[in-house]
């Protein structure tokens, strides 16, 4: 699903609520598995990627990923991409041993992304994931978005820039200007 | 969780990180103390255990703004608030991972500079004891300063002004424990095993603590 709207209309707020960082004034989230359980909260089965990547300048690519690949490690058995795999996802492969600070703004922004890859999650909440991008990026980024959704999973973005991605829903966020509550359904 | 604790001291010891500042600052100021109290030998052996203590507690305290700040930054603690983990266990971590990169050194460090205090092994040796056993409680004290303040961009001095009356009561017991180990008549034991309490103490309040506050903090 796509999220869509002018500056400020809440998109970003919706998809940290759905994260678990802020409480719903009204309603709540719940996640419900494909057996009907709903034991597990909605931020533990999803991957956030907001406007910060959540990656140490310090260390080096390989050593970021390495940490959220073991840190994300749920238990479950679903397979994962392998550091050096999710780099060539991403069309960086190769460059891993560099630290993070080195690279330039979208190579960052790639291999933010390529954390999405290498631990699994059902849901992923992207906040403008494709910020800083060039068009190539883009379609990689839709590419993988595809590839999740014919696994099965569910991503929930923010943006601005049409994805280019098929199969979508669009949820279009009016601004709170004049009192207006927004409209939910695609 | 092994992952965040390597993860940890990889980051402090690399550039930027605070390990090395801590220590820098620590040897700095009890360095400095007998060029400004003169060259009295007697009066530098009973100030030093209080003086390397003091030294120590400030040093501590110096990096322990950044520990969830830095993570803010950057973006990684949404990540770690969303997971299964239970926060506090995640809390835990990160200061064991901090106390390992920064106090422990302070603690190696202490008996050089016992040294420049004229202190005598006794003294030296409980200093060093005492320091063990109570470093720990400022970092875990210190946890709850910085994940109040985690959302103030210039939180560092807040941290330390609201985290300095919690680590008296370790400051007091440490000293005391310290300067029972040579002067005869005060028992060494009482004032050590308070420090150890509170220690323990902390160990419990502090990660609880924290974690609530890194929950509310909403920006």
């Amino acid at each position: 699903m796509v999220l869509t709207g002018r500056n400020g209309s809440g998109k970003s707020t919706l998809l940290r609520v759905v994260a678990g960082f802020l409480r719903p004034e009204k309603g709540s989230v719940t996640f419900t598995n494909s057996g009907g359980r709903t034991n597990r909260r909605p931020s533990e089965v999803s991957h956030y990627l907001g406007h910060r990547n959540a990656m140490k300048n310090e260390l080096t690519i390989a050593e970021n990923l390495e940490f959220w690949r073991s840190f994300l490690d749920d238990g479950s058995q679903a397979p994962t991409a392998s550091i050096e795999d999710a780099a060539e996802a991403v069309g960086l492969g190769g460059i891993t041993h560099l630290p993070f600070g080195y690279l330039s703004a979208g190579q960052q922004r790639r291999f933010a992304f390529a954390k999405l890859l290498v631990a699994h999650r059902p849901i992923w909440l992207l906040d403008e994931p494709t910020a800083a991008l060039d068009t190539n990026a883009d379609k990689l980024f839709a590419a993988l978005i595809g590839e999740h959704q014919r696994k099965g999973g569910i991503v929930l973005a923010a943006t601005h820039q049409p994805l280019g991605l098929s199969n979508v829903q669009e949820l279009r966020m009016k601004s709170f200007a004049g009192g207006e509550a927004g409209v939910w359904g695609a | 969780m092994i992952a965040l604790f390597f993860r940890d001291l990889k980051l402090s010891v690399r550039a930027g990180g605070g390990a090395l500042i801590g220590i820098l600052f620590f040897l700095t100021v009890v360095v400095v103390v007998p060029f400004g109290v003169g060259p009295d030998l007697n009066l530098l052996s009973r100030i030093g255990p209080a003086i390397v203590w003091i030294g120590a507690l400030l040093a501590a305290l110096l990096g322990l703004d950044r520990l969830f700040q830095a993570e803010r930054d950057d973006g990684s603690l949404d990540l770690l608030l969303m997971q299964e983990t239970p926060l506090v266990i995640t809390v835990i971590v990160k200061c064991v991972a901090h106390w390992t990169a920064t106090s422990l050194p302070l603690v190696i460090a202490s008996p050089l500079l016992g040294l420049f205090m004229n202190m005598n092994e006794a003294a030296i040796g409980a200093t060093m004891l005492t320091l063990l056993a109570g470093s720990p409680a400022i970092t875990f004290i210190g946890a709850v300063g910085s994940a109040v303040a985690v959302a103030l961009p210039r939180g560092g001095l807040l941290v330390s002004i609201l985290v300095l009356p919690l680590t008296i009561p370790v400051l007091i017991f440490g000293v005391s424990a310290s300067y029972a180990a040579d002067q005869e008549p005060a028992p060494f034991l009482p004032p050590f095993l308070i420090l150890i309490a509170l220690t323990l103490f902390f160990a419990v309040i502090g990660p609880a603590a924290a974690a609530l506050a890194l929950r509310n903090t909403a920006d």
